[in-house]
């Protein structure tokens, strides 16, 4: 007993003072944590060095921490991606940024073929201790090459972790998490809430995350654990599986439409926590999944899989999705093709009436 | 060559695009054709090619100053990469361009576009999402086609369209048609690893297109020095044994004689070439760059010192060949052309929500 309460006091110590912080910052803040602490982590990435990136998530990094620990990559992403596996594998900690999602995909082969198999095909002589950090989703109008949810090309790799935050306490405890994890994470990071929360309603100004209540991070070391998710909001009607830009859409779209739900924040998608999943929707007895990504094969897919195969007898209604539709992701529909409030509300009304 | 793949089966928009005629644009004449360098004994060209390249750089320039404004506006959303400083290549290499040539390119696409007779309206419509738009308002900014002015987009992943642009040399090629793919891309997209597979593909295969990169210095926020090895990038192609060279971007005349050039080494069967433009961007790489990289006096000092339109101006200047009447005629021209195009741009109706699931497939 005693023993517990001196970790978490030496914890609260590592941690420090919280103050509020955006979502970059956060970041920002957990990368300067790391490469203060692990003379193994580097960053690097097209324009993170200099310019401190295009998001401005590695700001100051260079200057703080000298070249050799963050720097700038050519516009090559299959050789940014491939050069951090092989420094992961001689023991290095990269964490490479992506500068969007969509650009991830000249490095696909090497995330697939090499980052999430060496440990296997080595019997675990070597290890892949790499993080990729990149923006993902829409909602800023940046068409079909600039808005795209990835997330489920990623679960479907065995070997490697998938982690979306929704908030910056989440994502600077889950990137420090990621960094020291040993295998292999990619986070996406949901650009449309570096700033604040975005609860789908594209007119409502956005509220800073500095004027959100209760927004507080830590300044120094903490984690949050991967695999474990979150309840965002408690309720009793319905569960709603969100992650990302869509667990701020899910609680508003429950309030309007006066829905008593509960919204679980998976946080990471590989390694899924079944088990918050499974004692929500025993509790509730419905479950709505939303996300971004199309949805044909998107990550809803497996989650309806799972909920049938935990909770069958305890579902009082048909599993409803709500999801970006199977198109590219159009200039001109930004909110035609979001799924915002209005969707998720029918959604929620057509399970409570059922 | 020792294998020929099975001949594909013609694609029919494009082969429909291809004899369907050309609506007359509203946007001024494509520039002149064929005439491009050809002096008239005293090593400059002709009158009526300097006026047409003023016209079009003139076009691009005033475009981009008012697409800026619309997205100040808000009337124009997400990405917007202005060309302004880089036109003289795409004017000069115009005019280098015969009909059936392909243009393929990233991102930084309207100055193309215009310059290869694309209609204003259209264009600026796709910027601010309208189904009037080239591609009904769904592409935006990066992503815009027009295979009946044979541009090939617009395309938002960077160094993406270069194997595209080998590809469209194949079939040029496999059709023997005489044309000739120019593919541009820019320096920083020159770090890209499907860049040098396209160049062994097109040397091996003798495919006829130029590449055509244009080197405005930077990539983003991160400048040549801090991106390449080898930053004369006109060298990039030497192991792939393509001849490269460097080329004034500011200066059209300069532009099209070595596109013409180029152009004609590929046409004959020769093979590809690469050419370096050295250009430089004013504006920011797109809408929202905090333009930390650089300082507010190396742009100045590029305006002040090498500006394509200003250098243009010079050499009629020089040669006596100015006619200002001709070019206040031209100024009024291109006002008015870009005037209309802003305003049917804002006042064009959006498409249709229905229209969302449209060219997903072959069908619906
Ligand atoms: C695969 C990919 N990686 C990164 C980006 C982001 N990006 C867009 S433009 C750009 C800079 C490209 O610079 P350059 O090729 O020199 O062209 P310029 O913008 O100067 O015309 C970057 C990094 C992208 N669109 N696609
Ligand atoms: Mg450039």
């Amino acid at each position: 007993m005693n023993a517990q309460i001196e970790k978490t006091a030496a914890a609260a110590d590592e941690a420090g003072k919280s103050i509020p912080m955006n979502m970059i910052q956060s970041i920002n803040s957990g990368l300067d944590v790391m490469l203060g602490r692990d003379p193994n982590c580097l960053i690097f990435g097209e324009d993170v060095g200099y310019f401190g990136g295009v998001f401005r998530a590695t700001e100051g990094l260079q200057k703080k921490h000298g070249l050799n620990r963050c720097f700038d990559a050519p516009i090559n992403e299959c050789g940014i991606i491939g050069s951090a596996i092989g420094m992961a594998a001689y023991g290095l900690r990269p964490i490479v940024e992506i500068q969007f999602a969509d650009y991830i995909y000249p490095g696909y082969d090497q995330i697939v073929s090499e980052a999430a198999r060496i440990r296997y095909r080595s019997a675990g002589d070597f290890t892949v201790p790499m993080t990729i950090r990149t923006p993902y989703g829409g909602g800023i109008f940046g068409g079909q090459t600039h808005s795209q949810s990835p997330e489920a090309l990623f679960t479907h790799i065995a070997g490697m972790k998938t982690v979306i935050p929704s908030n910056p306490y989440d994502a600077k405890g889950l990137l420090i998490a990621a960094i020291e994890s040993d295998d292999p994470v990619v986070i996406f990071e949901p650009k449309r809430l570096y700033n604040g929360p975005f609860d789908g309603y594209p007119d409502k100004p956005v509220t800073p995350w500095q004027k959100v209540e209760g927004n507080l991070v830590p300044e120094g070391y903490y984690t949050v654990p991967l695999g474990k998710a979150r309840i965002a909001r408690e309720g009793a009607d319905c569960t709603i599986l969100a992650y990302g830009t869509m667990v701020h859409v899910a609680i508003a779209s429950a309030e309007a439409v006066g829905v008593d739900a509960e919204v679980v924040d998976l946080r990471s998608l590989a390694p899924l926590d079944i088990e918050t999943i499974e004692a929500s929707v025993k509790k509730t007895g419905r479950c709505v999944i939303v996300h971004e990504a199309t949805r044909t094969s998107g990550f809803g897919a497996e989650l309806s899989a799972l909920v049938q195969e935990h909770c069958f007898y305890h579902l009082e209604a048909p599993i409803e999705r709500v999801t970006g539709w199977d198109t590219p992701y159009p200039h001109a529909f930004e909110w035609e093709y979001f799924p915002g409030p209005k969707r998720v509300g029918a959604a929620l009304k057509r399970v409570m009436e059922d | 060559m020792a294998r020929t793949p099975a001949k594909p089966a013609a694609n029919a928009t494009a082969a429909k695009a291809a004899s369907a005629k050309k609506p007359a644009a509203k946007a001024p004449a494509t520039a002149k054709k064929a005439a491009a360098g050809k002096s008239e004994g005293n090593g400059w060209p002709d009158k009526g090619q300097l006026l047409d390249w003023y016209r079009h750089m003139l076009l691009i320039r005033r475009f981009e100053e008012r697409a800026g404004q619309l997205y100040g506006m808000g009337l124009i959303g997400g990405f917007c990469h202005l060309y302004i400083g880089q036109e003289a290549i795409a004017v000069g290499m115009q005019s280098v361009k015969k009909t059936g040539d392909q243009v393929i390119t990233g991102y930084r696409d309207h100055g193309h576009m215009l310059a290869a007779g694309m209609d204003p309206k259209e264009v600026m419509a796709e910027l601010t999402g309208r189904a009037a738009g080239s591609a009904h308002g769904k592409g935006g900014s990066m992503h815009m086609f027009d295979v009946q002015a044979g541009f090939y987009g617009g395309h938002g992943i960077v160094g993406g369209q270069v194997p595209l642009g080998a590809g469209l040399a194949f079939a040029n090629r496999y059709r023997d048609n005489k044309a000739v793919s120019f593919t541009y891309f820019g320096d920083g997209a020159a770090n890209q690893g499907q860049v040098y597979e396209a160049f062994n593909m097109a040397e091996l295969w003798k495919l006829p297109v130029v590449f055509i990169i244009e080197n405005n210095q930077y990539a983003m926020g991160t400048s040549v020095e801090r991106a390449s090895a080898e930053t004369h990038l006109h060298k990039r192609g030497i192991s792939f044994g393509i001849p490269g060279e460097e080329v004034d971007g500011m200066d059209v005349q300069a532009v099209a004689e070595a596109g013409a050039k180029a152009a004609e080494y590929a046409r004959s069967g020769k093979g590809p070439y690469i050419l370096e433009m050295k250009t430089y961007r004013y504006r920011g790489h797109s809408m929202s760059d905090p333009a930390k990289y650089r300082t507010r006096e190396e742009v100045d000092e590029v305006r002040k010192t090498r500006d394509p339109i200003d250098h243009l101006r010079e050499k009629m200047e020089a040669m006596g060949a100015t006619d200002e009447e001709a070019m206040k005629a031209i100024d009024a021209e291109v006002k008015k052309i870009v005037a209309d195009a802003a305003e049917f741009a804002r006042t064009a109706p959006e498409p249709d929500p229905s229209e969302l699931y449209t060219d997903v497939y072959a069908e619906a």
